[in-house]
């Protein structure tokens, strides 16, 4: 029963020797290779390398080297570059991508000693919020395979939550560490914009994307986020702040804290079940200490609107790159330079990313960019501008992680909009850059609620302390979808 | 203001994306949408706000103008399609 295991657990029974790295690894990569299957939240299974990676921990540690993390296995989204492995974003266009180096994350891990199964599903190049957009077919949700895992990160929250990995790495642009978080019963943490390196994470959007662990327990992503936060002089937009030993908030009481209720996140379109769900958590959190407090975030109608212009608009730009000269896909037999770029990125990129990128493009051409770029930063402030005035009346928000459980495979792919809507309590943490998590909360008919966290700038520590809290007393993230 | 398909086509063009005839009805319809639901944020008033480029009001490091790159060549050039005597090879789209 090795893969009941958390990070933690297992990181404790390697120190102890009561298995080895490579008996974890190999217990681990069979029980994918037996159930993946039926979910397809890997896209590649890196067997050889883990197996070489486990060895290696293994001889390290008899030498008697330590590292929490030293031996642990974990996966990591295909969106972050893995040296000598297909990264493919999930896209035909990516698909004979084989990186010829590591991202700074996974390069933080690998030093740490940490074991890479392999590489999780998610939707093409992280633009979608279920899942069913990867070029390498749609994930299923463990917990009722007729439904989505959520996304982007689905890949990476299936496996955690159908325990084929204690942990994965995920990236979050509007929600897509903590939706698939909450869609999957496990926990998933957004730091701080900035607080870990986007290098080697291929872009989406630049000024939103953030990497983060997703994990079964707040203890586990303290322990992930240790390792992966911090400076890194080949990311300009990475933040040179000390990082905190998050492992040492966990225990703090919670005796004291003012946790802030969103009125906005509570209104018409919020399922009943999750905001009946959300009162017992909060009843819990006041349980353990806490004082709530309604509190009002004004511009949180314009969030949506918002996120849908500067997202598509930068991904219109990073996604320039794609033309079929440089790497990636290239159609056969181009006529002339104009015809490759055209059918290369046609016939390369799926639906949702051509969609996004037209949006983008429109939304950056010459007569409309005031109108809805520059229109769109500047909301972007009076949202950022919202959350620093809670931040003096309260430590933490608490609110839903999303509107609805996690819907039917196939119930809203001819339709984006309502698909861009289930991201509304998500989306506001990427725009103002702040760090974020969900953590399971119960279940509505079978299927996992999550509820979200949010901090001022740098207190991951803060939110991990209360999700870890809340976790000593509720047993929500210890469930187990039937059959994994 | 709505756009038509003549003005989708051109955006795909600008986009270096080709749309065919059901694509660009499928695709007017929901850029449309999609606009629609963008086009409520020009009901906030914004006059003398400052737009956010980044949360934490960073501002471009830079570095001294020194070359720091390896040569990376042959790690590159190993998962290049077609190379020749360190250079990659290309399909002809020049007559």
């Amino acid at each position: 029963m090795m893969h009941q295991l958390t990070l933690s657990e297992i990181s404790k029974a390697l120190i102890a020797k009561e298995f080895s790295s490579v008996e974890i690894t190999q217990y681990l990569l069979e029980r994918i290779k037996q159930l993946d299957p039926q979910l397809n939240s890997f896209i590649t299974i890196t067997e050889s390398l883990a197996m070489e990676q486990a060895k290696a921990a293994d001889e390290r540690r008899a030498q008697g080297k330590y590292h929490e993390l030293l031996g642990v296995p974990i996966a990591h989204k295909d969106l972050f570059c893995t040296q000598g492995v297909r990264t493919s974003c999930g896209s035909k266009m990516l698909d004979n991508f084989i990186a010829p180096y590591n991202a700074t994350v996974v390069q933080k891990l690998i030093n740490a000693g940490c074991v890479t199964l392999g590489k999780t599903n998610l939707d093409e190049f992280a633009m979608g919020s279920s899942n069913e957009s990867s070029y390498y077919g749609p994930v299923k949700n463990p917990w009722d395979q007729t439904r989505v895992p959520g996304g982007s990160s689905g890949g990476a929250a299936a496996a955690v939550a159908a325990r084929l990995t204690p942990a994965s790495t995920g990236t979050d642009t509007g929600g897509s560490i903590r939706q698939p978080a909450a869609f999957n019963g496990v926990t998933g943490i957004k730091p701080t914009y900035g607080r870990v390196s986007r290098w080697g994470m291929i872009a989406y959007a630049s000024s939103l994307d953030q990497g983060g662990p997703i994990a079964r327990t707040a203890e586990d992503c303290a322990l992930l986020l240790l390792a992966i936060a911090g400076f890194d002089q080949k990311d300009s937009t990475c933040v040179n702040e000390p990082v905190p030993d998050y492992y040492t908030f966990l225990d703090k009481k919670l005796t004291g804290l003012k946790v802030g209720l969103p009125k906005e996140f509570f209104s018409q379109g919020l399922d009943s079940r999750i905001a009946s769900l959300i009162d017992n958590a909060v009843k819990e959190l006041q349980k353990l200490g806490a004082e709530v407090k309604e509190i009002s975030l004004t511009n949180m109608e314009q969030a949506i609107p918002a996120y849908y212009v500067i997202a598509p608009a930068e991904a219109s730009s990073n996604l320039s790159r794609f033309d079929g000269a440089r790497f990636g896909y290239r159609c056969d037999n181009p006529k002339d330079l104009q015809d490759m770029y055209t059918r290369s990125r046609t016939e390369g990129f799926g639906a949702e990313v051509r969609r996004r990128i037209l949006v983008g493009t429109y939304a950056l051409s010459a007569g409309y960019y005031d109108a809805y770029y520059l229109q769109a930063q500047k909301i972007r402030r009076l949202i950022k501008n919202d959350f620093v005035r809670a931040f003096n009346e309260v430590d933490v928000i608490f609110c839903p992680t999303t509107p609805n459980p996690a819907w039917k495979l196939g119930e809203k792919v001819g339709d984006p909009v309502a698909q861009y809507l289930e991201d509304v309590y998500t989306i506001t943490a990427n725009l103002a850059g702040l760090p974020a998590l969900s953590m399971p909360i119960g279940f509505a008919d079978g299927l996992p609620v999550g509820g979200q966290l949010l901090a001022p700038y740098f207190e991951e520590g803060r939110l991990l302390n209360v999700a870890h809290q809340y976790q000593q007393v509720t047993d929500w993230h210890r469930q187990v979808p039937t059959g994994f | 203001m709505a756009l038509e398909q003549t003005d989708v086509e051109k955006i795909a063009q600008l986009a270096a994306l080709k749309l065919n005839e059901s694509d660009l009805a499928e695709s007017t319809v929901m850029l449309n949408n999609i606009l629609q639901l963008v086009d409520r944020m020009q009901a906030v008033d914004t006059n003398g706000i400052e737009p956010l480029a980044h949360p934490l009001e960073a501002t471009q490091r830079l570095r001294p103008d020194m070359v720091t790159e390896e040569n990376h060549r042959d790690e590159y050039q190993k998962i290049a399609p077609s190379v020749s005597d360190g250079l990659y090879l290309v399909p002809k789209v020049i007559d």
